[in-house]
């Protein structure tokens, strides 16, 4: 008779029960992943492929005549000579100027590489918003107060979800990171596979930072619709107040103290570092000691939130 | 073993600080017995239940479930009990096997001992043929019979039902029914259920308590609530159109006679003795009876008696909420 009594619910167990339940529910539904993955990977296609700004400075796109006369009010001494230069020369050294700019703007020759890495955030963005907010129809459909009923750890329940939208985002951006490979991404010379290993573990700390934060949001709400508005409301300004798309250092000033204080600015140079810039290891250091912060900070914060909100 | 399974003092619950949900009800469950909460919409029942298993504080008094506090020893009561909720919260993604062994993850049992355990459970509700499917492909009654498989995953001593039988048609509410009693049976439980069923209320439950805007209003057993209205109903109909009011009243044993639609509405203690002197009473004034009928108290009676209104017009909405969960359900596909 006294046999239930026996069994020790454990965090761990619990936790696991619940993370494969999510991961199960995921993989049945193959479409949301295809939807989740398409938004990025038509921002990369499109934007990333026609901001062409390195063809820009090319020397076909200069294309100076092979000689051009110097106009004759031109002040030049001695006075009198006729002055010829070689345009060719000149479009050369402009396209060598241009790719310098490139190069000191974006740290990279190519603008599809930049943004396409400036896709992962995207996509982490977006996917760790939505699993935090399955949350609001656990509770509407009362699973929430059932796996409430039993004796699985509180802790569990939270953890379960932050780990299923961070485990979501790191493979959907790996799917990403794969698809901008194929499309032309170009990595860097200090690239090595072991590099991946810190790309995760960035994904992983911006996920669990964000996740946190969005489930504690919707803890709360008993109703879908806030939540999605609120994200739909955030995504595009933190992502464009962040080095996605363009670098902090050609924002106004007003922006760049946005920026900087932006954990997706962190995520996206921890990427870029491991993958295209030539590997800046300060740099890293500091992106990575932010992102830890943010994660630990955050994740407190929504833990202790989530866990009020629980036992009302 | 504590004779008092479920004893509950003063327990209230106010929302928001100002919506009073449940209001200091005091009541105690026997071991063995079901005990309902009888009640319409927004009455309290859920809230009640939902403090019992744990998943709402109270905001005054207490309770306990086999001597655990609900709160200081919430733990301790969640494994003792099993719950099935007003929703059907199984996974519609999942299988219906699928779901019940996530269930026995949550309570931490063994995957040896719950992997036995689920399919026994599934055979007792019938489920055994469906198990490898996804709960979406199942009907309503079969997704309750699921969830009280898996309410029972971790052989509660303790079975908590919020509205068993709510939108289910009536024959597969009677069915439910069936499952319930022939769980209890096997499993030796004490039952707490809600129901705004008058039907279900008679048909299970051994005691009710009729909780009207978070108060008790009544507790007792059905027979004893509708005793307690003071008899049966007589209805009498004479040939001759004079009121005969006083002269039924002087009768033996009744209690009240009110003219409805030409015909007197008795009621009378001992209906089947009272009826007899009635027409006697009647004849010798020479008055012809033409029909007579008798009937019973229902529980509607005693609801009618106690709230001041009928069960029957708290119901519409209900019926309505349950069509918009059912939408919400569809619309969860995502």
């Amino acid at each position: 008779m006294s046999e239930a009594n026996e069994y020790h619910p454990s965090l761990l167990r619990g936790l696991w029960a619940l993370t494969n339940r999510e991961l199960k529910k995921w993989l049945k539904d193959p479409v949301m992943l295809v939807m989740f993955v398409l938004q990025p990977l038509i921002w990369m296609s499109l934007l990333g492929k026609s901001m062409n700004i390195s063809a820009m400075f090319s020397a076909n796109n200069i294309n100076m005549p092979a000689t051009m006369p110097v106009p004759s009010n031109i002040v030049i001494s001695p006075s009198g000579v006729n002055v010829v230069l070689n345009g060719t020369a000149l479009s050369q050294m402009f396209a060598d100027m241009g790719a310098q700019i490139m190069q000191n703007t974006f740290g990279v020759a190519d603008y599809f590489s930049y943004m396409a890495v400036g896709m992962v955030s995207m996509i982490v963005m977006t996917t760790t918003m939505f699993s935090g907010m399955s949350i609001v129809w656990d509770r509407r459909l009362g699973f929430l107060d059932k796996v409430l009923s039993t004796p699985v750890p509180r802790g569990a329940i939270i953890f379960a979800k932050v780990l299923n939208a961070t485990l979501r985002a790191m493979f959907q951006a790996t799917i990403i990171l794969a698809l901008a490979y194929l499309l032309g991404l170009q990595v860097s010379s200090t690239f090595t596979p072991l590099n991946l290993l810190g790309v995760y573990a960035a994904i992983f700390l911006l996920s669990v930072g964000l996740s946190s934060v969005f489930l504690a949001f919707s803890l709360r709400s008993t109703r879908m619709e806030r939540p999605m508005q609120f994200v739909s409301l955030i995504t595009m300004p933190l992502m464009f107040a962040s080095n996605t798309f363009f670098p902090v250092s050609s924002m106004p000033d007003w922006m760049q103290a946005i920026a900087k204080v932006n954990p997706l600015t962190y995520m996206t140079d921890a990427v870029r570092q491991l993958t295209i810039l030539p590997l800046d290891v300060s740099a890293l250091m500091i992106d990575f000691a932010y992102l830890s912060i943010f994660a630990a900070a955050l994740a407190t914060i929504g833990i202790v939130l989530s866990w009020k909100y629980l036992t009302k | 073993m504590v004779e008092e399974v479920i004893k509950a003092e003063g327990l209230t619950k106010i929302f928001n600080k100002s919506l009073v949900a449940v209001d200091h009800v005091d009541f105690s469950v026997k071991h063995g017995e079901i005990f309902g909460f009888l009640g319409p919409n927004g009455a309290g029942k859920t809230t009640t239940i939902n403090m019992l298993i744990t998943v709402l504080k109270p905001t005054e008094g207490t309770a306990s479930v086999l001597g655990y506090d609900i709160v200081k020893q919430a733990n301790d009561v969640r494994k003792v009990i099993g719950v099935v909720p007003q929703e059907y919260t199984a996974d519609e993604d999942l299988t219906g096997y699928e779901n019940i062994i996530l269930c026995a993850d949550l309570y931490g049992i063994p995957r040896k001992v719950s992997k036995k355990r689920a399919l026994e459970l599934l055979d007792l509700v019938e489920l055994t043929p469906f198990k490898d499917k996804r709960v979406e492909t199942y009907s309503g009654g079969m997704r309750r019979r699921l969830e009280l498989a898996s309410g029972l995953i971790n052989r509660p001593k303790v079975f908590f039902l919020d509205e068993p039988t709510l939108g289910l048609d009536v024959q597969t509410r009677a069915a439910t029914w069936d499952y319930i009693r022939r769980l209890k049976k096997e499993y030796g439980m004490t039952l707490f259920m809600t129901t705004h069923y008058l039907e279900e209320a008679d048909a299970l439950c051994d005691r009710i308590a009729i909780i009207d805007h978070g108060k008790i209003v009544v507790t007792g057993t059905p027979s004893e609530l509708k005793d307690s209205l003071g008899g049966d109903i007589i209805t009498i109909s004479i040939k001759e159109d004079v009121d005969v009011g006083d002269l039924i009243r002087d009768v033996e044993n009744v209690k009240e006679v009110k003219k409805e639609d030409g015909a007197y509405r008795v009621k009378a203690e001992y209906g089947e003795v009272t009826a007899p002197f009635i027409i006697e009473a009647l004849r010798k004034k020479g008055y012809t009876v033409t029909k007579l009928s008798m009937s019973e108290p229902t529980l509607n009676d005693v609801y009618l008696e106690y709230t001041g209104r009928a069960m029957r017009d708290t119901e519409e909405s209900r019926e309505s909420l349950i069509t918009r969960r059912i939408t919400l359900r569809r619309a969860r596909r995502r």
